[in-house]
């Protein structure tokens, strides 16, 4: 396309970087695609995890029943008596994509399962992503820079960890429409087209749609805008790129029923609008001092600022009265946990339950992202050189995801993105210094190009290097064109790089040296991915697998007990269980649960916690009142399973004693320790969770040894009155019981006149059985 | 091919005069002709597992002027609606030389029955003359004939089930002779009827011999015995046989599995299940073998909700053998659903008949070993542009056909419906589907893919 516009000696070339970009592109998605794969091939097509079998469910549903039922679903199935409302309470993004997707294939006659399209959703989409990191790297630095990150991206572990096929979770489509409401809004900037905000409006629906991340774009593009304002940035192409945004996007965002008025009304929404003011102020105040003379414009300044300030003051304070009145200042659970990282853990357990809401450790950036952690750092100084808006974007995001992931593991995935365009800068930069040094100090050619080719050893970063070569013209293009409108871009276009070319050559063997230093660092990297898309992030979790002298050994006990509820209980039976199992019981065992993993209730959570917390007769009669007739419990003391319901009981006593009292946790500490071997307190060796778990575990080796806890447990022999068990699994994994039914009332009168009378009858001969 | 040829017309020939008397026969609705009668009967009633197999050998005379071209079998109505297959042969030869020579056998209906008895008739090949004699070996199967009582046992007890039948044969003739033998899985008998002379030693219950039986008499008996197998049905089960003219052909199975044995009560131990395996849980089943073809391949075992890891697979040049487990050991009532899929290759079962049409022979039935099913679907789904399906079943079968459109089908393939109630393993025997074919077809998809990719550029 450049080469067709602007007619150059080095045409044909220029033409030969656009096809081999093009293909180095189809690759790096056919890549991120397959390295997603590993899962399916290790295990199975399989659904993992815990959230993704609602999505899957929802999907189901949805293709079943069309989108208006969708829109109406009352679910029935969970949160037993309540209920819950999926259409109004469920970003559709996923769903509606997957859903989709499956119509257009089934429409084409290719019937593949809404199981497997589910599947494969996300390794999809991660090649979508890595292909709009292209974009919006080479929106920033240049077509060396964006294959570079693209690559980076399709194979970031931290991504990887929340896409593996079979990962069907927001998460998965939320970063592709993340990264491309990016590229998009630095699209709009940069060429001030409005055919661009438009776009930006509808990806920013999109990814509404997808994730409640949105507020993260919403937060920080207002922040870019005031970051170009402050900074004297302020053109008209910024005006375009963000005020349709904030009215279209605001009003696209409001369309979906999980957001709706939210949209207008939280205040992690306050932000876009109070910098559309400014914006609106600012384009103002341009304009005026477009038409007046600077004596008067100096004036009319101070009349407007001073009487401006007033009005401002005025409503900020009506704002800020009303924004205080109610009681978490407008603010979502999550977003005060970001904002203030000890929030959770004071006031919201249940956030500070889920290990994904945990702050992260060194070891897991290491893990997450890898040598791109320290190649940051250079990014961002490539970023400086020059910056332009669309640096000082990427410099933004990476400072804000930076933090936001030093609060929330989870939010790794954000950071993952731009570590990966801050690094792609970095290398492509780094590599575009090098390769032009070799260039300027050896002119022969004919030493140069087998230096080149002997070390460039993978594809990758021969591409690197060529494409660095066509992208020096093709960033003139732009900023050219730019030229004709925009008068004060001119200063970096063209002739300074060319100067910095000449600065900055290094030493030959120093060059030399340090691509292949690149070089190793790039193979470390990509090393690095394999292995942990192929060992750390393709478990499905439900499955589990442990390899001994004897082979290996799979422990399939969850979905032999969802299994088992499936076929043998009656279709409205309620199942009880931790939180953490509730998606699953609803999607694979198709049963009613009291509460699941969209912990919209706390209270109902805390009833289900004290239950579990309870001796067995208050036990029984909280879950009887809840209609319960079969009660879940996760054991992995028998074969070592670390995450069970023992290890999660204090959370569970947290949880119910933060909204009944009488649940104390002190009541099941000894000396602040958590013990459930002889040691243990009274109250912790007779409540439910340690009863359903351990009853008749002594019977297994005669010792009743925890081989996760680690120790013989407390109480070993006990009968249970109110439960019995219906099933346990084959590893004990997943152990059933069901609430007996309640006694007659004269019950103690019978008991007594049977005791006689079996005293009279003792010598009697044995009755009939069959009666 | 020539001789197949004749061989088959053969058959058609022969069935379609099978057809043509039956017709006959069932139209002029005669009542039973009492000019027979049985001089020797022996029954010898199967109970070892939980389909009864009943092996009936009749000596049967004509005393009567007319010729008889058939026999009647009587069945209580009970029984006759649990019947799963009746089959009948002549002995032709003596001892030495003996063969059997199979019979026509057709329901056939006779209003006037004393008690609602129900028939089946066998055409003998020549119709018997006055006083000649014959000697006939007939085979039924029951199904859903033993009764758990108790109807519900807990996890410790072993299983003890009902049969109900008769002492005496029942007949439309009188029998001069008979004796029935019963074999039961062990040696504990709760209890049984006793009409005398009766006699029992080990796991055989012999009832008889009875002298000069009048037509249709009838004694009932109640045996109570012990009976631990696998109670295994199927109770729904579609298989779906995909031809691919590419070379292969795909089975999937859809299987509802139930154990219909005396249901489960109260707990289940697993503590127990695992270290008594002898006391604990006689009566439930954790592994099923299923017979599948040979030179089996690509072979999933799976349910709705994934892969069931715990499945074996042997393979030699007469069969393949797979051992499935369900994921949880059946227990009286439970109940379990799962797919098994695998591919044979095509030349293995698809030939070509001499007047161009293509025919699939393959195997009816349920491949799952000792099991009854009680709904069976089997839909054959022909190529695309596959015209004139017909089927060839050896015993009678509803079928219908429908369209599916599977990869990339443009005008659907056509579905040859077979169902068929109430099937055990005896019913693993071939059947055909013809159809013709033009191979032309094969290349139109692969044709449109490639005109679709080169749309692109």
């Amino acid at each position: 396309m450049a080469a067709l516009e602007t007619p150059q000696p080095s045409t044909l070339r220029h033409a030969f970087g656009n096809v081999l970009s093009i293909f180095v592109l189809l690759l790096i998605g056919v890549f991120a695609f397959s390295i997603r794969l590993f899962s399916v091939i290790k295990y199975e097509s399989v659904i993992h995890e815990f959230d993704p079998y609602f999505n899957y469910r929802v999907t189901q549903f949805l293709t079943k029943n069309g989108i208006y039922d969708f829109w109406n679903w009352f679910d029935d199935r969970t949160w037993y008596p309540l209920g819950r409302v999926i259409g109004g309470t469920v970003y559709p993004g996923l769903t509606l994509t997957a859903g989709t997707l499956w119509r257009i294939l089934n429409t084409l006659n290719i019937p593949l399962s809404v199981e497997t399209v589910c599947v494969f959703t996300a390794p999809i989409f991660s090649a979508f992503a890595s292909w709009a990191t292209y974009l919006l790297t080479k929106e920033v630095k240049g077509v060396g820079a964006g294959l570079t990150a693209a690559a980076l991206l399709a194979m970031v572990p931290s991504y990887i960890s929340r896409s593996v096929a079979g990962s069907y979770d927001n998460e998965a489509v939320a970063i592709f429409a993340l990264i491309f409401t990016f590229y998009l809004y630095i699209k709009a900037l940069n060429t001030g087209s409005l055919f661009y905000a438009t776009l930006n409006a509808i990806a920013y629906f999109y990814m509404v749609c997808s994730w409640g991340g949105y507020t993260f774009i919403i937060n920080l593009i207002p922040m870019h805008v005031l970051l170009c304002i402050v900074t004297g940035r302020y053109s008209s192409r910024l005006y375009i790129a963000y005020a349709p945004l904030v009215v279209l996007g605001t009003l696209l965002a409001s369309l979906v029923p999980v957001v709706g008025f939210n949209a207008v009304m939280t205040s992690e929404h306050f932000a876009s609008f109070l910098v559309f003011i400014i914006i609106h102020v600012v384009a103002l105040v341009y304009y005026i001092k477009g038409m007046i003379s600077p004596q008067m414009f100096k004036v009319a300044v101070t009349l407007v600022v001073s009487v401006g300030l007033i009005v401002c003051g005025a409503v900020l304070a009506v704002l800020i009265a009303l924004v205080a009145s109610s009681p978490t200042k407008g603010w979502s659970g999550r977003s005060l946990s970001l904002l203030d990282p000890t929030y959770a853990s004071k006031y919201i357990p249940i956030i500070a339950s889920v290990s994904e809401h945990q702050p992260p450790t060194w070891p897991s950036y290491f893990m997450d992202i890898n040598v791109l952690a320290f190649l940051v750092p250079a990014g961002i100084i490539a970023c400086f050189l020059p910056l332009s808006d669309a640096s000082s974007f990427a410099v933004l995001y990476i400072a804000t995801s930076v933090y936001f992931s030093g609060v929330m593991v989870r939010l790794m995935l954000v950071l993952a993105p731009a570590a990966c365009i801050m690094s792609g800068i970095a290398l492509s930069e780094a590599f575009g210094v090098f390769t032009r040094s070799i260039k300027f100090q050896l002119p022969g050619v004919s030493q140069n190009s087998p230096v080149n080719a002997g070390d460039a050893g993978n594809v990758m970063q021969n591409d690197v290097v060529k494409t660095e070569k066509s992208e020096d013209s093709l960033k003139e293009r732009p900023s050219r064109k730019n030229k004709k409108k925009e008068k004060d871009k001119v200063e970096r276009a063209s002739v300074v790089p060319q100067i910095e070319k000449r600065l900055l050559v290094l030493p030959l063997e120093a060059s030399i040296i340090a691509i292949f230093l690149l070089v190793l660092l790039g193979a470390f990297y990509v090393v690095h991915c394999v292995w942990a898309a192929a060992e750390a992030y393709s478990a499905p979790s439900i499955v589990l697998t442990s390899r001994s002298h004897d082979g290996l050994h799979v422990f399939d006990d969850f979905r032999e007990a969802y299994g088992w509820l499936r076929h043998n209980t009656e279709v409205d039976d309620k199942v009880a269980s931790w939180w953490d199992y509730g998606y699953q019981t609803t999607a694979m065992a198709n049963r009613t649960v009291i509460v699941d993993n969209n912990t919209w209730n706390n209270t109902h959570i805390a009833t289900v916690g004290t239950a579990m917390s309870s001796p067995e007769k208050a036990a029984w009669e909280i879950f009887n009142s809840l209609d319960v007739k079969y009660v879940l419990v996760v054991f992995g003391g028998l074969v070592g399973y670390p995450s069970d319901d023992i290890n999660k009981f204090l959370w569970m006593v947290r949880i119910g004693g933060g909204v009944f009292p009488h649940i104390k946790e002190p009541d099941y500490l000894r000396d602040g320790q958590y013990r459930i071997d002889s040691q243990a307190t009274p109250t912790m060796l007779n409540c439910l969770m340690y009863k359903l778990s351990y009853y008749r575990f002594v019977e297994t080796d005669g010792k009743g040894f925890d081989r996760v806890r680690n120790t013989e447990i407390g109480k070993k022999y006990f009968k249970l009155t109110h439960f019995e068990e219906v099933f346990t699994t084959h590893h004990w994994m997943v152990r059933i019981y069901k609430l007996k039914p309640p006694k007659n009332r004269i019950r103690g009168k019978t008991k007594k006149a049977k005791s006689k009378a079996s005293s009279k009858r003792s010598g009697t001969p044995k009755k009939n059985p069959w009666h | 091919m020539g001789a197949m040829a004749n061989f088959r017309k053969s058959i058609i020939f022969s069935v379609f005069f099978f057809f043509s008397m039956l017709l006959v026969k069932t139209s002029s609705s005669s009542p039973p002709s009492s000019n027979l009668q049985i001089l020797t009967a022996e029954r010898r009633i199967d109970l070892t597992s939980h389909i009864v197999r009943v092996y009936l050998t009749l000596k049967v005379e004509n005393t009567g002027e007319a010729p008889a071209a058939e026999v009647l079998l009587a069945f209580p109505p009970a029984q006759f609606d649990h019947l799963a297959l009746v089959k009948a042969a002549a002995t032709v030869g003596k001892k030495k030389k003996k063969s059997y020579l199979p019979l026509e056998v057709n329901p056939s209906d006779h209003p006037d029955a004393p008690n609602g008895t129900k028939y089946y008739s066998i055409s003998l090949l020549k119709p018997l003359a006055k006083d000649e004699s014959i000697t006939l070996e007939i085979h039924y199967i029951l199904t859903h004939s033993l009764e758990p009582f108790p109807a519900e046992i807990s996890q410790s007890e072993s299983q003890l089930v009902y049969y109900h039948d008769s002492a005496v044969i029942l007949s439309p003739y009188q029998i001069k002779q008979q004796a029935s033998m019963v074999k039961t899985p062990t040696s504990k008998v709760e209890s049984f009827t006793r009409v005398e002379p009766t006699d029992r030693s080990g796991t055989e219950l012999r009832y008889g011999p009875y002298e000069d039986r009048h037509p249709y008499s009838y004694s009932p008996v109640i045996i109570h015995l012990e009976n631990n197998n696998a109670f295994a049905v199927v109770e729904e089960l579609e298989r779906e046989i995909e031809i691919s003219h590419w070379g292969s052909v795909q089975v999937t199975e859809h299987y509802n599995l139930a154990h219909a044995g005396a249901r489960h009560r109260g707990i289940f131990s697993r503590v127990e299940y695992q270290s008594r395996p002898s006391i604990s849980g006689v009566s439930s089943f954790k592994h099923l073998l299923a017979e599948l073809p040979p030179r089996v391949h690509s072979v999933y075992y799976r349910d709705d909700i994934g892969n069931i890891s715990s499945s074996r697979l042997r393979t030699n040049s007469k069969k393949s053998e797979l051992l499935i487990e369900p994921r949880y050991p059946l227990f009286g009532g439970w109940k379990a659903t799962f797919v098994i899929g695998y591919g044979v290759p095509l030349q293995d079962f698809l030939f070509e008949s001499d007047d161009g049409s293509r025919y699939l022979n393959y195997t009816f039935g349920c491949p799952l070993s000792e099991t009854v099913v009680d709904k069976l679907t089997i839909k054959v789904v022909l190529p695309e542009g596959s015209k004139n399906p017909s089927v060839k079943a050896p015993f009678t079968v509803e079928h219908s056909l429908e369209t599916k459109y599977s990869y990339l089908d443009v005008i659907g393939r056509t579905v040859v419906v077979l169902e068929k109630k109430n099937v055990v393993p005896e019913h693993n025997v071939p059947f055909q589907v013809f159809y013709n074919f033009n191979p032309m077809f094969m290349l139109a998809e692969p044709l449109m893919l490639v005109s679709a990719f080169s749309l692109f550029f």
